[in-house]
């Protein structure tokens, strides 16, 4: 965004990266399956360009083919890859290793497996700079000034660890350290923080923000996630089923779309304070094609557009030029963003009674776990409750104790202290002492759904012995439940005996939802369901999950880090920090402010489309050990509105400061509001 | 290979299409086909299988009948020659595999079954039952093999049944520590809690659930075992705790024989007993290998 407009496409220079109509097949069982056809794009220099779409779309295989790592079975057939001028197709083995360890890099998903476990830090980062010849001790040294580039502060001490010693966050900056040590042409980031936190991300991607303003260095960024290619890009390119379909500035691709695969993806995130009794998600129909050798004549994306006519099917469209470099891959492209909704009818979701019985309620509840001599408290003192037909949602960072909180309420975990009511009588606090209606009340749905479902038994064996345990169905009485089951997640008919692994992950998701409701459960709890899944499903799935509240008024604990998601599913809202209760009240309040400090520093650490005028609060270092907790308020090491002593010595109370509004802060109600007030009224409209 | 698909395109599938199971299996299947490791030691076992079941029926001479033709050389009549009765060493080797091939196979399967049991209770519980029985299986690992299988053959007395138990029950603890290993990793992954969060009860749980997800490395175990199976089969008959005579067993062949060698001559009556049990373990560990390289992906 704004680091690119400092220097305004650098002429002098060959473009950094360029793929001239590059084919990259892979072979599967003997045939040639076509991943990217004929993409052309080029990265300038200092030029920060972005590469969005679904999972299957080839984003990952593109990265591969540019240093030339694909798998075994895939090959470049056809096209030119151009890394500072020099055809990369054509370098012999060695010049390939030299281009690679000195021209560049890349930074991938996941850090913890790029690091070399049993090296320390410190050897691994000198590595790229010994591989290039520097001797042994300058390399540390000038690993040191590289770690120190990526505002880690103790370079020598972290240099001296070994990588499980450091934090997700913590480790993905060394790589980037590594990654930008060589001062490379390009620098290729895949997917960099999507497994991180909300607050860790923020920090890792302003980091490499100041850094490519800095050093002018030239990025392709990879993400699914709109709201982070929006904050860190110049140019975007919309990647789909291996063609690309639209490219130009992100804010014209992303305000201006003109394409109807973009404006579907951009409709289907939930944003802009969208809540599920105003209205539902748009989805995308259908699913990916499937990538064959026969390259079926036509649009790839109108089998699922809205907007396809005749000629879409039969005539590819060829690029239209928008001007500004903006251009799209689509024969009516003027009329995009008039694509029909693809959205189910609303629903009336019934009002929640808060005036009657609890469903579910959870009394000053404690966990501690022993860990090698060490107290962990996982979750302290904390109570809520949950009425009937509605959802609670659950946020903060990872080591908040929200999974923990998730597994004692089922009853995996016993609480070490207090107590789960349902219904108004207690819970015995493990799984195997509950009565089979209580078992039946509560159950979950895993933010996994690969793991979430035996791959080795079939849909029918899945949901028959879910209806047979759960509801007591056997013989014909289940299988007409299981059909009706599964077609009340949309799961067609034919895949009964289908297993796990023939089916998307959006279908599992449905089956995995489907067993969960098996036996009419009066609570989910939904941990993460939506967060392995691509936006377009996503949007399918929340949509679905708000149609059975309203059918069968269930209610949900609803786990998710994305704030978009738990504001669009939720009634209210409890904020998890160091297993501790810190802001509770209605998700319009929590989100709307004033807010809990640590709520404040979660909502503006998301990257939103909008840009919108949030001031990023930053958040000083990583969540503190839950087994060696700061005295006095939990956040104060990390709060920026810490207001002095009394943080530090006195934990506040949980205290009711309006109406249905729990916060545990020192700060005053109105002197929240006072401070809060400002850049933020982007988010309050 | 020559199954050549109607080259008609397949209707316009769903992701998730159907076939794909069938199809992920063929693959294995062929994978294992295609691969020469498999197909070797497949054919050098089989070859040993064709010959247990047709025994006697076949072989040139009747590997039990005596001649007056003794210790005889190598000819057009015996090719393999004769032993110390007379008897037509080529008929004794394609016959003598018989009782390994009843034996040691059995013996696997009850291993594995022991094994297999173990290793889920073992590995679903943890904790104290973990503890426990871990610790008697350590136990019974650190005692070597043959101490154990000759002290329980002397005490039981010889005979295929109590063979096959020996050898069953001394592989039960290792065949339980790698089916352990496998159930540590299935046992964290989300199915098994759903399996419980909705009331299964922990046999269901570790035969139902996580028993078929862990069968490719219990198949890989199987195979290994069977190899050692055999061996542990021709070590003991050749100490005399294993296949009595009047058995044409490779190992009593051996045993018979070898002071023979002190001669310096008559080698054939030890040398193609010992080729065929070399290649029949050979065999197997070709077939273990190449399992294990498509299974363990």
């Amino acid at each position: 965004m704004s680091q690119a407009l400092a220097q305004p496409a650098a002429v002098e220079a060959a473009n950094a990266l360029e793929l001239r109509d590059l084919d990259v097949v892979y072979r599967v069982r003997g045939r040639d399956r076509q991943v990217l056809r004929g993409i052309t794009l080029s990265v300038g220099r200092g030029e920060a360009y972005g590469l969005v779409g679904e999972s299957g779309c080839g984003k990952s295989t593109a990265a591969l083919a540019i240093v030339q790592y694909l798998p075994r079975n895939g090959r470049v057939r056809n096209g030119q890859i151009l890394i500072d001028d020099r055809d990369v197709l054509s370098l012999s083995r060695g010049q390939l290793l030299r281009l690679r360890a000195d021209a560049v890099s890349m930074v991938y998903q996941n850090p913890s497996t790029a690091l070399n476990p049993s090296l320390r830090i410190g050897r691994q980062a000198a590595e790229v700079f010994t591989v290039r010849g520097v001797a042994r001790g300058e390399a540390l040294e000038r690993a040191r000034q590289a770690l120190e580039l990526v505002q880690i502060a103790d370079p020598g001490s972290v240099m001296q660890r070994y990588p499980h010693q450091l934090s997700g966050g913590m480790q993905q900056r060394v790589i980037i350290a590594m990654a930008l040590a060589k001062d490379p042409s390009l620098l290729i980031l895949d997917e960099p923080t999507t497994g991180l936190d909300a607050t860790v991300e923020a920090e890792v991607l302003d980091l490499v923000a100041g850094l490519q303003a800095k050093l002018h260095t030239s990025v392709l960024f990879i993400s699914h996630n709109l709201g982070v290619i929006a904050k860190m890009c110049d140019r975007v390119g919309v990647l789909y089923a291996g063609r690309l379909v639209e490219e130009g500035a992100v804010e014209r691709v992303l305000h201006d779309p003109r394409h109807p695969y973009t404006v579907g993806l951009l409709r289907c995130i939930p944003r802009g304070g969208v809540r599920k009794d105003h209205g539902r998600l748009d989805t995308i129909p259908g699913f990916l094609p499937n990538l064959s050798e026969t390259v079926v004549p036509g649009c790839v994306f109108a089998a699922r557009c809205g907007l396809a006519q005749e000629i879409c099917h039969t005539e590819e469209p060829p690029l239209h030029e928008l001007g500004g470099g903006h251009v799209s891959r689509c024969h009516f492209h003027e009329q995009a963003q008039s694509l029909p909704r693809e959205m189910a009818a609303d629903l009336a979701l019934p009002a929640v009674d808060r005036a009657g019985q609890a469903l579910l309620q959870f009394d000053d509840l404690g966990k501690v776990f022993h860990q090698h001599g060490h107290q962990i408290n996982a979750l302290v003192g904390v109570s809520a409750a949950i009425w009937p037909g509605e959802t609670l949602g659950l946020v903060g960072e990872s080591g908040s104790g929200k999974t923990t909180l998730a597994r004692t309420l089922l009853g995996i975990v016993g609480p070490t202290s207090g107590a789960v009511r349902l219904d108004g009588t207690a819970l015995a606090p493990r799984l195997g002492k509950r009565s089979k209606e209580e078992v039946r009340a509560i159950q979950i749905v895993f933010q996994n759904p690969d793991s979430a479902l035996n791959r080795r038994h079939s849909v029918r064996r899945i949901l028959r012995r879910a209806l047979k345990k759960l509801a007591a169905l056997t013989g014909s009485a289940a299988e007409t439940r299981m059909l009706d089951l599964m077609s009340s997640v949309r799961l067609a008919e034919r895949y009964v005996s289908a297993k796990p692994g023939q089916l998307s992950g959006g279908l599992k998701q449905r089956l995995a939802i489907a067993r969960a409701f098996a036996g009419d459960p009066k609570l989910v709890l939904c941990d993460e369901p939506t967060s392995a899944l691509d936006v377009s499903v996503q949007a399918a799935i929340l949509n679905l999950l708000v149609e059975l509240q309203a059918q069968s008024r269930v209610s949900y604990l609803f786990i998710s880090h994305d704030l978009g998601v738990v504001r669009y599913v939720s009634d209210r809202i409890a904020v998890l920090y160091l297993g501790r209760l810190m802001e509770l009240g209605a998700a319009e309040v929590v989100f709307a402010g004033p807010h809990h400090p640590y709520t404040e520093a979660l909502l503006s650490a998301v990257p939103t489309i909008d840009g919108g005028g949030r001031e990023r609060i930053k958040l000083a270092g990583e969540i503190p050990s839950a087994s060696n907790p700061p005295s006095g308020c939990v956040f104060h090491t990390r709060c920026h509105r810490k207001v002095g002593e009394i943080c530090e010595l006195e934990e506040p109370p949980l205290v009711e400061v309006e109406p249905g509004h729990l916060m545990r802060c020192h700060i005053p109600l109105e002197e929240l509001r006072r401070l809060q007030l400002g850049p933020k009224e982007a988010a309050s409209a | 290979m020559s199954t050549v698909a109607t080259p008609a395109p397949a209707p316009a599938q769903v992701p998730g299409q159907l076939g794909e199971a069938q199809l992920a299996r063929r693959e294995t299947l062929g994978q294992l086909f295609r691969s020469k490791t498999f197909l070797v030691g497949a054919s050098m076992v089989l070859f040993w299988v064709f010959w247990a079941l047709a025994g006697s029926r076949l072989t040139p001479h009747d590997p039990l009948s005596q001649s007056p033709d003794i210790l005889a050389g190598l000819s057009k009549h015996h090719w393999f020659g004769t032993d110390q009765l007379g008897r037509d060493v080529l008929s004794r080797v394609l016959a003598g595999s018989s009782d390994t091939l009843q034996v040691a196979p059995l013996a696997t399967l009850l291993g594995i079954a022991g094994g297999t049991t173990v290793g889920l209770v073992t590995g679903y519980f943890l904790g104290i039952v973990d503890e426990t029985i871990s610790r008697v299986v350590d136990a019974v690992l650190a005692l070597p093999l043959i101490v154990i299988a000759v002290t329980a053959l002397v005490a039981l007395g010889s005979s295929k049944v109590t063979l096959i138990v020996v050898i069953g029950v001394v592989f039960t603890p290792i065949v339980s520590r790698t089916v352990r290993a496998a159930v540590l990793g299935e046992r964290e992954l989300e199915y098994v809690q759903a399996a419980r969060l909705r009331g299964e009860r922990a046999p269901y749980v570790m035969f139902v659930e996580i028993l078929p997800n862990v069968m490719g490395p219990i198949i890989v175990e199987a195979t290994v075992r069977l190899g050692y199976a055999i061996f542990a089969v021709a070590g003991l008959t050749f100490l005399g705790f294993g296949v009595q005579p009047p058995s044409p067993d490779w190992s009593l062949q051996i045993a018979d024989n070898y002071q023979l060698l002190n001669a310096g001559t008559y080698e054939w009556t030890v040398l193609f007993p010992g080729l065929a049990i070399a290649s029949l373990i050979v065999g197997v560990n070709l077939v273990a290998d190449g399992l294990q390289q498509v299974l363990d992906r």
